[in-house]
Order: C-alpha cells, then structure tokens, then sequence
C-alpha cells in the first residue's frame, strides 16, 4: 500500500543533510545541490504516492496512522514515534515539499558562491526534515521535536554568516523568543496529558468534546497556552520581534522558512486543534484579534522601511495576522487557504528580492535601488504578479483567499475584526506598490560602480513557477459557487465539529456538577451564506486595495517629493519607523534588569551570602580551635595543672 | 560474586599500577585503559543479564562481615542502581582516555581514578547502611586527592570546601544510621543495618520520621547540590581537572539524588510526602537560580557548573512529584545530565588544554577553524537545554509532567527553566564559537584530534539514542519505580478519605467523568465571556 512510504517523506532530506553535513566538502558543489534538491524531490513525489494512497482510502476513513516505534514513556504516559496523514497534513506536505522544492532548486544559484555551500543544504535539508516531522506528527510531543526542530535550523540558518554579529544576535533572539513560546506549548501538552490521558491527535480531539466545558477554564487555559506557543513560532503579538531581525540570513532561508513554512506551523497547529479552540470562546476571540492586531501593527511598519528584505517580513508578519483572524473566527479552512497562497506568492517575493540583491551586489536598501525593470525583466514581471496577488487583485490568489477571511470575520465575527483587516489590506496594497515602485520603477539610484543583472536560469525559473502558482493558486477556493470550494470540501473531515453536540455535553456535565447550563441557544442558529453581501464586500475590498495601489502611485511614482514632506519631524512617523520602540522596550524591561539582576544574584548572593555564611562558619571554628590552642601548649607542667584542676572538680562534682 | 568482582577490579588496577615503574607512562595509561575497558565491558553483561521484570535485588551477594554487629557486606543491583553502575564503568573509562596528556605524577593520577571509580561503584551496589556509608566517605579521599593535586590554581581551597562540605553533610547521616540501627534492634530484636530489612521493617511516627528524613536530607542535598547547598560546587569544578568535572558532574552528584531513591523514599515515605513542598520549592529556585547564575558567568566551566544545579533541580522535582512520570524522568536525567555536562566538561577541557584559559572573552569565532569541536559543542550543548529529540528532552518532559500533575504551578515555574537555559547556553555558545576570529591567540588553534573524537563521540551517540529510543534504558528501571512509587504512595499511610483533601495540589490522575464535571465545575467562568456580533 502507497501509505507505508508515509515515514519515507521525512526521512529522505534528513539523509540529505547527513550526507551533505559530512562530506559536503569532498563531494563538491554539484553533487551537493543535487543530494538537497533531490532529497526533498524525492519527498515531493513520495507526497503525491502518498496522496494517490489517501484518495484510495475506503469510504469513512479520513486518517490514517503510521506508528513506526513507541518514543518514551513512563507509568501510564506512552508517546509513539509515529505519523499520520489527513487532508490537512497532506496540504502542508505539499506545500513544504513543493516550494520547499523550489526554494532548493534556486539556492543552487543564489549560494552558488559561498564557501560554506554544503553547510547551506544540509541546514536547509534538515529543516525540511523537521518541518515535516513537525506536520506529520500524529501527537503533540512528535510534533514538538519537529517545532523546536524547525527552530533550531532556522538558528543555524539566520545565524549562517555567523561571524557577523547582527546576525548571531538576531539567531539567539530568534530561538530564545520561540523558547518562551514553546514553554506555553510544553505546558498545554501537559494539561492536556492531565485532562485527556493521552497526547495522541486524533484521541484527544476526539475526546475533547466530551470532556471539555464549552467556555470551560480548562478548555479556555489550554488554548491560551498553545495560541501563546503559536505566537512564538509564527511572530504574532507580543513575540513577533525576532522575525524581522531574522532577515539577517540568506534570503532563501528567508522565503522558505521566515514565509512559506516555519512561520505559518502556529496557523496549522491551531488548525489541527480546532476542536479545543471551537470549545473555548474566549481564546478565539484573543485569537482574532491578536491576529487582526498583529496584521495592522506589521503593516503600518512595514510601510515605513527602507530595507527590501524588512518590508517584506513585516509584510510576512501581517499576512500570518490573517490567517489567525481567520482561525479566530472560526474560518480555517480560510486560513489555511491562505496559508497555501501566501507560500506561493511570499515565497515568490522574496526570492524577487534574492534575485535583486543578487543582481546589484548584495544592496538591500530601496533607496540606492530603481529602475531596475529593464534590468531584470523575469524577475520584475514575476515579482509584480506577486505583488498584485498579496495585494488582493482580482483574479490572483490572495485575492480568493484574502476575501474569504474578510468575508468571515464580518459574518462570523464582528465589525471591529473586519475592520482590521480591510485596513491592513489598504495598507498592504499601499506598501508592497511602494516596493515595487522604489525597486523596479522610476530613476536609477543604484551606485554607479554597480551593473544590475538579471539571475541565471536556475534562479529565475523557480520565479517563474512560484508566479504561475501566484497566479492561479486562488482556484483552490473558488467563492460564491456552491460546491467550487475545493479546499473547503477537502478539509471537511478534518474540521467538522458537532457543536450541538459538544454543547450537549457540556450541558450532562454541568448539570452532574449541579450547576446550570447557560443559554448556548443563538450558537446553533444556522448561518446563511449570503452571496450578496461576499459579491459586495470582494467588490470593495477590491477597490481599497486599487486606492492603496493609487497612492502608492501617487507617492513614489508622480510626486516623488511627497513622502519626505509627509514624514519629516513627524513624531508619529519616528515612532512607526522604530518599530512602536518595541525592541527597545523590551531590552530595558526585561533583558537588562534579567541580565543585572543575574549579575547580583551571583555576586551578591552567591559569593557574598551563602559562601559567606560557609567560610564564617568555617572561620568561626578556626577561631574556636585557636582559643583551644591555649592548652594544647606543649609544657608538661601545664598538662599536669590541668590534670590535678580537673581531678578536684571531678571530685567536688561527686561528693 | 560477579557484581563485586567487577567493583573491585578497578581497585585492585590501582593496587598492580602502584608496583609498575614510574617512568614507563605508556604502559601506565595502557594497563588504566585496559582495567577500565574490561570493567565497562563486564559491567555491560550486568546490563543484558538484568531481568527488567522485577524490583528485585539481582546479582546480590550477603555473607557476614562484621558478625559482633550484624554488619554484612550485602550487594546488589536494582533498576534504579543499574543504570548509575554503567554509567560509572562508561564515564571511568572516557575520563581515562581524556587524561592521555596529564603531565604530573600519572601513574598516581590513574591509581586515583580507579580507586575513585571503586568507591562510587561500591556506594550504588551497597545493601548495608555501613558498607554505604564506608563507600560514601571512601570516594571523597581519591576525589579530594585529584582535586587537590592535578587541579587549577585554588585548588587546596577548592578540595577542602568540598570534602567539609561533604563530610558535614555525611555526619549528620551517620547519626541518623545509628539511630536507625539501635532502633531496628529495639523494635525487631535483631541486629542488622541492612538497607532491604530496615526498608521492610522500619517503623517509626511521623516526628521522628522527619528528623531522620532531614538528617539525610541534609547529606545528599549537598552532594546533589540543592540550592543553598551548592556554593562547593562552581568552586570544586572550576578548580578540577577535566576528568574529575567530568566524575563530579557525571556520578558523584548522581549519589545524592541515588540516595533519595533508596533511602528517603523508602525508608520515610509518609516524611517525603509531608516535604515535597519544601523540596519542591528548592528544586525550582535551584533551578531558577542556577539558570540565572549560569548566564552572568565569565568562566566556561563555571557556567557549565551552574547549569548543572539547574539540571539537578529538575532530577529532584521529578523525584519529590513521587509518581511514575517523575521519578522515571528523574532517574533518565540522572543519565542525561551524566552524559549531556560531562560532554560539555571534556569539550571545554580541550580547549583549555590548547589556550589554558575558560574566559569566555577569550575566545569568539572558533567555528571557523575548529569545525568538528563545534558541531561536537552544538550537539551537546543543545541537548542540555533540552531539545527534542536529543537525551534532555525526555527527562525534563517527563520530570514536567510528573511534576504537573501535583501541582501546575510549579511546572510553569519549573517550565521556565528551559527558556532560561536556551539563553544562558545560546549566549555562550555564540561568544565562543561565532562571530569573528579576532583573538591572535585563537589563530592557530587546532580541531578535535582522534583521541578527544574518541571521547566525545560515544556520549553523541548515546545524546541521539536516548533522544529517540530511549526504551532499552527506560526499561530498566520501570519495575522499580513502579516499586517505589507504590511504597510512597500516601494511600499508604494516609486514613482513607476523598481525594481533595490533599494538602497540596490535586493527585489527580486519569478522572472519572464525574471528577472531571465537579473539577470544571470549579474552573467554570462566568458565560458572559462567549461573543456575539
């Protein structure tokens, strides 16, 4: 049966990046991009076995679960080492497999002339090896070696130029941030081994209904928890910070793993609980408005940053937004959909982005860029596409799936989240139409010295493809038709939920507790999909994003001079632009009193108080003993003294 | 008779090296290698003979010693000691090999190492709370020994807090034993100071319960180190050699929390289960603390020092949560610590042995010409802070869940360890190995050779199996603890009553439905917070 290669798809690029880590160097350059890129080719096929496998499936059966050995246990805890493949692990599969393959194919280029090469794959392999691990999982603990996993190679990999010190830096930022998610995470997991008896996917999410209290604290603490995990990895408020600084890496690093993947492992996870979080109301609103929050904050600094590859990582950091506005409005299969189109055309852009740092000699500052369209036509035209996708345009893919969040998180949330999210889709416009016109368009400020020039082949066709898949990805969520949504009817197995019966539940378990059910009745009224208001709302969203493309137009293409005259001594602006001082905050309110406080822990309580206590301990017996010297004098004569002092007392004491 | 042949076959290494002529330094480290080859190898038939089904004593031996007193010489192995005897034989050996290059009195040198691996071993096999306690001191004098002659600059000071420290310590323990045994004789009318009969037959009210239950305590606090017990600790390492960091880290401190299995546990289970708090509450400021201390150090051994009390707290956290999961954890990361800081040890022993200095600001940028140490460095350092998929993360994992489930809050503090640990060992790391080689000094250093990948690679091998398949370890023990934990189970000594009433936390385990309802029945909040549009 095609399922059994299921623990094939990891293993392949995890036997790249050993080959390559080890002897990389003696095999040569050419041997080394074909060991990567054929590694996760390999994995991208075995997927599409995989996937011809799971259609095969009989009737009723949506999961399907690999154990390959029992992890560790103790008492009644078992944890298996084992997989499993649903239609959501087979939509990550893909996309981790396919851009992830195209990412590959174009590192080929673009590190072509690093010294360090090999390093290079066997990182890159290693983290699609731990990305999959991560999607795979069929528990929470397996998928925690391919989270922290994924963490890890992304540190290796921001911190690739490792004797630059920003760089370092931003790789410790980096793991130290997803670590204090990832304490939320470890948490969560042993919540829910306390309530459920098991970590296993499929056990506890079936369980779930019957043991959590709809709004229940417990369901309520468990999600917080593991939302909290999620905004670690995926960079939304409050641990968003790393990410940009993560740009310290090359820039394929960049586009796989701070775009199309590592970054959107929260938004699957959630995903993957949906059932915890459909029971717990009160995270998803946090959830949403996190989501929506963080997808507004991004962008207005994303609007204010001279750095190509900055811009884009805010940008990055705002689309996730999204897709956790989506989740809290209980719309995942829109943010999943996102998800897959966001891969595409972020991924796209930022090796656009690659392809022109590549193209003037490593400059990422826009200001010293321009008029570089007839410079690098293919890597313009798709850059362009893309940007017309993440801006919303009608009919590219981030138009299909951008509208769909939007759509939902007015019908099933409320104004304030729609709200959100049409203004971060004015300013995404607004902002990616500034970076292509500061970039491509207008006059050349690229230093003289410098002579742009468009990529080689192997870097320009993955371009391509990723900008055909920009292009026509919004086909997988065909609005409005009934039926159309193939996304939609592909995740059904992995997000229906009986919510009439969970709130059943409930009820028995309140009522056994003695207490009364709330009225949970408005939950259950049947939704109307009203295909007027979606017609409506696409129309307008369309035009906001034409008004942020406009004035970007307006701004950095007919009245170049406004921008400066706008932003000048504009105390609002300096703030934006420093990113709210966000960094700078937390430096003073938490790393440097941690750091000093450490600092007098161990100077002062370490050395001076506890040791101190120990050597006068010590130094006030030395002094006893020297007081004690005085009889032990030697002279025979005193001994005798004593002798006869003592034997006089002994005998006054008796008698 | 098995069991003591190979405890005393290092002894007696040490007892044939002192016969061989000084000058020939080769064949000294050869015939050390040799003895400490053979022991590791026989203590492995020990590992495939054990039966995993029982918590029973296996390979034991009981013949009469002191007869006057009832004082037996009685070993044995059982899960929890297993472990700890391998790991004495393995680290021996490693240490062996890592000190080719001791320049001063090296025959000596290795008689110390083989006397000292006698003395631990004979304090794990130990069935006797004499022969215990004559093990548990004897191990100091070698240990004492290489502190004090082959260590760094403060060396006299170093060795004399820790054998004080220590033997303070062990004192107050020895009162206890003697108490004990004239006890045991009143009680039951015979005379013995055997560990299995007094664990059966011990039977003492809960005050007095407690002041023997401190009297140990306060031993093997200081051998782990707990905090505040552990300011011998930095010292002592700082001041060994790389070999004896790496016996201290590796065994010596496994003998406290060893001694908390076999005899606070056993002996005084309803005490242990009146302390957890307290216990509880130290292990999470050790932890803290240690994590905390560890991030300001200058000194490489240093820091690796203080992340060892870090990583001791979570092995008493996982002891005093007395459930499965805990003490499963707890014993696994006796091992991975073993295994995880004495990588780190040998690693920063090497590169003192090339620039005679642990200064971190010394060095910076080794990853460019040390490439193999690197990834050696990497590998273990990250399987100290506990990554998935590496040794560390099954023991903390468990630790943390056995912990949970007395009590949530300290697992979140607990929790916090990991995040703190990221930092301390990430900042070092990058200090050290990154950024640019600027120190002139550093230039021509050179990478691993064969002998340090020698001692380096079986503790990465071990790193990753544990990681992922740790069963073959875990299986050892699970009969034991299953022992042990049914003995401090406070339905033993507690009037039965329902299962709120505890003093501390809910002994929740799998709930019932109807538990579950009245336990989100407590949690329950207020329905105002559901959301309409």
């Amino acid at each position: 049966m095609l399922l059994k290669l299921t623990c094939l798809v990891p293993l392949f690029p995890l036997i790249g990046s050993i080959i390559n880590g080890f002897f990389g160097l003696k095999i040569g350059k050419n041997a080394v991009g074909l060991i990567a890129c054929g590694s996760i080719g390999l994995s991208f096929l075995t997927s599409v076995l995989i996937y011809i496998g799971y259609i095969m499936l009989p009737e009723g059966q949506h999961v399907f679960e690999q154990v390959v050995w029992t992890w560790f246990g103790a008492g009644d805890f078992n944890v298996d080492f084992g997989f499993q493949i649903d239609p959501l692990t087979l939509v990550m599969m893909f996309v981790v497999t396919g851009v992830g393959f195209i990412i590959h194919v174009y590192s080929i280029g673009y590190m072509h002339e690093e010294y360090s090469y090999y390093r290079f794959f066997a990182y890159f392999n290693l983290f699609a090896s731990a990305m999959l691990l991560l999607v795979m999982g069929n528990n929470f603990l397996l998928m925690f070696i391919g989270w922290e996993g994924v963490g890890c190679c992304s540190y290796f990999l921001i911190g690739y130029y490792f004797e630059k010190k920003s760089a370092c830096d931003a790789g410790t930022k980096a793991f130290i941030v997803n670590r204090v998610g990832d304490f939320a995470f470890l948490l969560a997991v042993m919540y829910i081994f306390n309530i459920f008896g098991t970590v296993d996917f499929t056990d506890v999410m079936h369980a779930a209904p019957e043991k959590l209290i709809y709004g229940g604290e417990i369901a309520t603490i468990i999600t917080m928890l593991l939302f909290v995990g999620a905004t670690g990895k995926s960079a939304q408020i409050p641990l968003y910070t790393w990410l940009p600084d993560a740009m310290e890496g090359p820039t394929p690093v960049s586009a796989l793993i701070h775009a199309a993947t590592m970054v959107t492992a929260g938004v699957y996870m959630v995903v993957r609980c949906n059932v915890l979080f459909n029971l717990a109301p009160l995270t998803m609103t946090t959830v949403a408005f996190i989501g929506g929050g963080t997808a507004v904050m991004a962008a207005t600094i994303g609007m204010t940053q001279f750095d190509i590859k900055r811009v884009l990582a805010y940008s990055t950091v705002s689309q996730i937004g999204y897709m956790f506005l989506a989740c809290g409005v209980g719309a995942y299969t829109a943010a999943i959909f996102h998800l897959v189109t966001h891969a595409f055309f972020k991924a796209c852009l930022f090796l656009g982005s690659g392809s022109v740092i590549h193209g003037i000699h490593g400059e990422q500052d826009m200001r010293k860029m321009g008029g570089l369209k007839s410079h690098m036509p293919v890597t313009y035209w798709t850059f362009l596409v893309s940007t017309l996708a993440i801006a919303g345009i009608f009919p590219l893919a981030g138009f299909f799936s951008k509208d769909e969040i939007l759509y939902h998180s007015l019908m099933d949330g409320n104004i304030i989240f729609w709200g959100m999210g049409i203004s971060a889709a004015l300013l995404t416009a607004f902002y990616m139409f500034r970076l292509v016109f500061m970039t491509f368009h207008g006059e050349s400020r690229v230093d003289p010295s410098v002579h742009p020039h468009e990529s080689p082949k192997v870097m320009t066709m993955p371009l391509v493809v990723l900008a055909g898949l920009a292009a026509v990805g919004g086909l997988l969520g065909v609005p409005l038709i009934h039926g159309w949504h193939i996304l939609h009817n592909w995740l059904e197995p992995v997000l229906h939920f009986d919510l009439a019966n969970a709130l059943q539940h409930s009820e028995h378990m309140l009522h056994e507790a003695g207490r009364h059910a709330p009225s949970w009745a408005h939950l259950l009224e049947p939704k109307e999909h009203n295909v007027w208001i979606e017609s409506g709302l696409m129309l307008f969203s369309l035009v906001v994003a034409i008004i942020g493309i406009a004035s970007a137009y307006i701004f950095y293409i007919k009245r170049p001079d406004l921008p400066a005259k706008f932003t000048e001594g504009q105390w609002g602006f300096d703030l934006v632009q420093n990113k709210y001082y966000v960094d700078e905050l937390y430096d003073d309110a938490i790393v440097q009193p941690t750091v000093e406080g450490s600092k007098l822990l161990w100077k002062e309580c370490d050395a001076k108080a506890i040791d101190g206590a120990v050597n006068g301990a010590a130094s006030t017996i030395g002094w006893f003993s020297r007081q004690a010297q005085v009889f032990q004098s030697g002279f025979v004569r005193n001994y005798a003294l004593f002798i006869v002092v003592g034997f006089i007392s002994l005998l006054l004491v008796m008698f | 008779m098995f069991l003591t042949f190979i405890t005393f076959l290092p002894f007696v290494g040490a007892v044939f090296l002192a016969f061989m002529p000084k000058e020939n330094e080769n064949a000294i480290k050869q015939t050390a290698v040799a003895v400490a080859l053979t022991d590791f190898l026989l203590s492995l038939l020990l590992w495939t003979n054990f039966d995993n089904t029982t918590h029973k004593m296996q390979f034991g031996l009981n013949i009469p010693w002191i007869e006057a007193w009832g004082i037996n010489y009685h070993v044995g192995l059982d899960g929890i000691s297993l472990l700890l005897y391998v790991m004495t034989t393995f680290l021996t050996l490693i240490c062996i090999i890592a000190s080719w290059d001791v320049k001063k009195h090296i025959r000596e040198y290795m008689m110390a190492m083989l006397a000292l691996s006698t003395g631990m071993l004979g304090v794990f096999i130990a069935l006797d709370l004499f022969m215990f306690y004559v093990f548990w001191e004897f191990q100091l004098v070698p240990m004492y020994i290489i502190v004090g002659v082959w260590g760094g600059p403060r060396r006299i000071y170093a060795s004399i807090k820790f054998f004080l420290f220590t033997a303070v310590g062990s004192l107050l323990m020895l009162v206890a034993i003697i108490w004990i045994y004239f006890h045991i004789q009143q009680t039951t009318g015979v005379a013995t100071a055997d560990i299995l009969y007094i664990t059966e037959h011990l039977d003492v009210s809960l005050d007095v319960q407690k002041w023997l239950w401190m009297a140990f305590f306060l031993a093997f606090a200081i051998k782990v180190p707990m905090f505040p017990f552990h300011t011998w600790l930095p010292d002592a390492h700082v001041e060994a050699p790389t070999a004896g960091s790496v016996i201290l880290a590796g065994v010596l401190l496994k003998m406290g929390t060893y001694g908390f299995l076999r005899f606070n546990l056993p002996f005084f289970p309803q005490a242990s289960y009146e302390f957890v708090p307290m216990v509880a509450w130290l292990a999470i400021i050790g932890i803290i603390y240690g994590a905390l201390v560890a991030m300001v150090q200058e000194d490489l051994k240093k820091l690796v020092a203080y992340s060892s009390v870090s990583h001791l707290g979570f092995v008493m956290l996982g002891i005093f949560a007395l459930n499965p999961y805990g003490i499963q954890g707890a014993l696994i990361q006796n091992i991975n610590h073993g295994i995880s800081t004495g990588a780190l040890f040998l690693l920063v022993g090497i590169l003192y042995d090339r620039r005679h200095t642990r200064l971190i600001t010394e060095f910076g940028g080794l990853a460019k010409i040390m490439p193999k140490y690197t990834i050696c460095f990497m590998i273990a350092a990250l399987s100290s802070i506990g990554l998935p998929g590496m040794n560390g993360f099954v023991g903390e994992f468990l630790v943390l869940l056995g912990i949970f489930q007395v009590n949530g809050l300290w697992a979140a503090f607990a929790t916090s360890g990991v995040i703190l640990a990221a930092c301390y060992i990430l900042w070092m790391f990058q200090r050290v190995m990154f950024l640019e080689l600027k120190n002139p000094k550093n230039m021509e250093l050179k990478d691993m050779n064969t002998r340090e990948l020698i001692t380096i690679v079986p503790l990465i091998v071990l790193i990753f199996w544990i990681g992922l398949y740790p069963k073959p370890f875990m299986n050892t023990f699970d009969a034991s603890v299953t022992h042990l934990v049914s003995k401090v189970n406070p339905d033993n000594f507690r009037p039965h009553q329902e299962h709120k009433s505890d003093s501390h936390g809910e002994h929740t385990q799998l709930l019932t439905p109807n538990e579950m309802a009245s336990l989100n029945h407590k949690l329950q909040m207020p329905n105002k917070v559901l959301i309409k549009e």
